[in-house]
């Protein structure tokens, strides 16, 4: 008996299928999503027609360099590129050589700088900037084969990542007396402050962190419970207050000829904010740790610090990068909150860019730039940290 | 191979060996480097008090605040005192967060069950609206709702009106406003018996139905009386004890009814939007941790979808929901401090008025980070026994 296979019906299957699958399976969802659908387009048409044509973008790009780097001398800027441009070629090799963990990094590294390089090339910073950035982008993709093509020691990269990243810092600080002379850190703002609050808050906190997380697990009961004091303050109240502490308290409580600038106190309140909730991640990398590791450890004969170095941290900081790239991503979208205590970060220069007069009745523009610099960043590295995430197999280990 | 000998002398093991007392030491060390610099710390404070001539105390609470408060639900003038104004900005703080966490939850359990609807135009829009709130600072968000949004709204003469009872310009919303009657504190009466009524109903129920027992006339007794009694106390104590008055335009602005400040609806609506984009997704990993084979057994019973996911999915994703719907929680109080950018008087800029008027950072900020942290704490202690309840469910 021979059947006749027949096709699907094609109503099941095909573009027709899948609205059916997904738009109009019932009376109620058909009409809910021709309402829906029809809502967003409207909502879309208005914004599209506002931002192509209503929208006064020239107060973002005419101001762009104060947006992207704040008061910092423009004749000195090439130090940020420079910076960026170390950090892209060491992302580029790390990519190459160690693989799909930092890939993302790298990705994401180039795809902001090429970004960067098109919101130059529409404002009057001109053609060098344009260019400097997008070959910025470039060198991570070059560097990318060289790392895979080459041999690149693996060691020698880590230990160039740790002396890298203070020099990067130190290139755009400068020193005082120096050929590389200082930029006080008052000039500093826009974007770059910014992200350099996040990077130190978050590269500064992370040893801190690791020790109270130790220390919240320490058999010493005094340790513990300072330890866990720290951790659960800090937690229990908002950064503004830290902010705020840090900015207003904190020259009280040092001697009169310690002179700290207001970055500097503004990042350190950050550190000793963040590091409470690294502590918190790391604990729970530590508490990932089967026992039976630690009891290894210890039948071999290794000592407490030495199971700590060498056993547990390896594979607990390990674990808890993607939740730490979640927290430098939240650390970036907090910086904002400088503004209150009067540094002139991204949303700090929008509202000093508004309030000249040349930009009245312009916030719109000016704060959609803002939110979209975040947008695009924090779901850049969001999106990253998923796919690292994946990468390491956490939770599936 | 010579045997170790265990020693059986006490004392064998010399004092600097010696796990305990290496242990005291190492925690003795700590207090002493932490001392030390705290010493260190308040050594340099007190000097730089003493220079400026100012003491420190919590002295000056009693004296006059000598500022306005833009909004209070307590009655506040310039001429009460800071202790007064401290409260104020505690009771603004409270107002907002309460209110805030109620909305955001509503919401935020609408984010996460859309996200997973089946129609994928839902899923997609609501998928959209968690990336944009998740990836942007509250900052931005507020200042944007405040400055480009609400203060935009046209004024008063020409208001949003709702159906003549509410209303909406730049100056804030105007609702209508409960106004009590001397009637009312009866009335309260009534209803609070009413409820105490159902309760002590439903404790005796739960006795019969523990001894195996019907307990329906009990229950429904219950109902009936919850219902019943503020009624017949409506009618009792003559005239209503409660009316809504509606905003009445007068001559600059309206009066009467409930007035909402622009900066505590910004504040409001940019708290919950910002929170409810987190609980969504804490929402959609709950249910999405809800094993498959639960909502088809529940499907084959032949449960309605509401059905399913009132009585099956919800209660078990509530297990995995409520601890991290604890830190969204103690995430909106404490972010309702940034309402100093917007300039809702809530605690935190209270505080630095405060500080700023009397000179003495260090009491008021001590004041407003305990405060916080009491409200931190205060939260997790509920949320935990909540916890508690919904994971005794657990099977």
């Amino acid at each position: 008996m021979t059947a006749e296979i027949l096709p699907p019906p094609r109503i099941a299957i095909g573009p027709l299928g899948w609205l059916r699958r997904n738009l109009f399976q019932s009376p109620l969802n058909g009409l809910v999503s021709v309402l829906l659908g029809a809502a967003l387009i409207w909502l879309l048409l208005q914004v599209g027609g506002w931002a192509i044509g209503e929208a006064r973008w020239s107060v973002v790009t005419d101001n762009l360099r104060i947006f992207l780097i704040g008061r910092y001398p423009g004749d000195l800027a090439w130090r940020i590129w420079l910076s960026l441009a170390i950090l892209s070629i060491l992302s580029g090799l790390s990519a190459g050589v160690f693989g799909r963990t930092t890939r993302m990094l790298a990705v994401t590294l180039s795809a902001i700088q090429a970004l960067l390089a098109v919101l130059i090339a529409t404002s009057p910073i001109g053609l060098l900037g344009v260019l400097a950035y997008a070959g910025n982008a470039a060198a991570v993709w070059i560097a990318f084969v060289i790392g895979v093509r080459g041999r690149v020691p693996r060691r020698a990269l880590t230990v160039a990542w740790i002396v890298s990243l203070p020099a990067a810092f130190l290139l755009i600080a400068g020193f005082a007396g120096t050929p590389l002379t200082s930029v006080a850190t008052n000039a500093w703002g826009g974007l770059l402050l910014t992200v350099l609050l996040a990077t130190v808050g978050i590269v500064l906190s992370f040893p801190l962190g690791v020790l109270l997380a130790l220390g919240r697990r320490s058999r010493l009961p005094v340790i513990r419970i300072l330890s866990t004091g720290y951790i659960e303050l800090i937690r229990g109240v908002p950064l503004v207050t830290i902010l705020f502490m840090a900015d207003l308290i904190l020259p009280l409580f040092l001697p009169g000829e310690w002179r700290l600038d207001r970055v500097a106190r503004a990042m350190g309140g950050i550190t000793l904010f963040s590091a409470a909730y690294v502590a918190e991640n790391v604990r729970g990398g530590l508490q990932a740790i089967p026992s039976g590791q630690i009891e290894a450890a210890q039948a071999l004969g290794l000592t407490g610090v030495q199971t700590n170095l060498s056993i547990v941290l390896p594979q607990a900081l390990r674990a808890v990068i993607p939740a730490n790239v979640g927290l430098f991503i939240s650390l970036l979208k907090d910086t904002t909150l400088v503004t209150i205590i009067g540094l002139l970060e991204l949303l700090g220069i929008g509202r000093a860019v508004l309030a000249q007069s040349e930009s009245l009745g312009a916030s719109l523009e000016v704060y959609a730039f803002v939110a979209g610099v975040f947008f695009v960043l924090c779901y850049a590295m969001s999106q990253a940290s998923y796919r690292l995430e994946r990468a390491l197999g956490v939770g599936t280990r | 191979m010579t045997a170790v000998t265990p020693s059986t002398r006490a004392g064998a093991v010399p004092l600097w060996r010696d796990v305990r007392v290496l242990r005291l030491a190492a925690q003795l060390a700590v207090v002493l480097v932490i001392g030390l610099v705290v010493w260190f710390l308040v050594g340099n404070f007190v000097r730089a008090t003493e220079a400026r001539g100012l003491g420190f105390g919590f002295g000056f609470l009693g004296r006059q605040a000598g500022f306005e408060i833009s909004e209070s639900p307590i009655p506040f003038s310039a001429t009460d005192t800071y202790g007064t104004a401290f409260l104020v900005g505690l009771l603004n703080t409270l107002f907002v967060s309460v209110l805030g966490i109620i909305l955001a939850t509503i919401l935020g359990v609408g984010v996460g069950v859309a996200r997973l609807s089946s129609n994928w135009l839902v899923g997609r829009i609501v998928g959209g609206y968690v990336e944009l709130m998740r990836n942007t600072p509250l900052l931005v968000q507020l200042v944007i709702l405040y400055f480009v949004v609400f203060l935009q709204l046209p004024a008063v003469g020409d208001s949003f009106a709702i159906g003549e009872a509410a209303f909406l310009n730049r100056r804030g919303l105007y609702l209508p406003g409960p106004s009590t009657s001397d009637g009312f504190g009866p009335w309260i009466g009534f209803c609070v018996a009413g409820i105490a009524v159902a309760v002590i109903a439903r404790v005796v129920a739960r006795r019969f139905e523990d001894a195996g027992q019907g307990s329906y006339r009990l229950r429904t007794l219950g109902l009936l009386a919850v219902l019943a009694l503020p009624v017949i106390g409506w009618f009792a104590v003559g005239g209503a004890p409660l009316t809504f008055e509606t905003p009445v335009l007068g001559t600059f602005n309206f009066s009467g009814g409930m007035a909402l400040s622009t900066e505590f609806i910004a504040l409001l609506t940019g708290l919950v939007l910002y929170t409810a984009a987190f609980i969504g997704e804490v929402v959609r990993g709950g249910i999405q941790a809800v094993r498959r084979g639960q909502l088809e057994a529940a499907r084959a019973l032949g449960l309605s979808e509401g059905q399913v996911l009132q009585l099956v999915i919800f209660p078990q994703a509530l297990r995995v929901i409520v601890p991290p719907l604890t830190s969204q929680y103690l995430n909106l109080a404490k972010n309702s401090s940034l309402a100093v950018a917007i300039g809702y008087p809530d605690l935190f800029k209270i505080g630095q008025t405060m500080s700023n008027q009397t000179g003495q950072p260090v009491p008021v900020i001590v004041m407003v980070m305990g405060t916080y942290l009491a409200i931190s704490l205060v939260t997790s202690l509920l949320m935990n026994i909540y916890n508690r309840r919904v994971q005794v469910a657990e099977r």
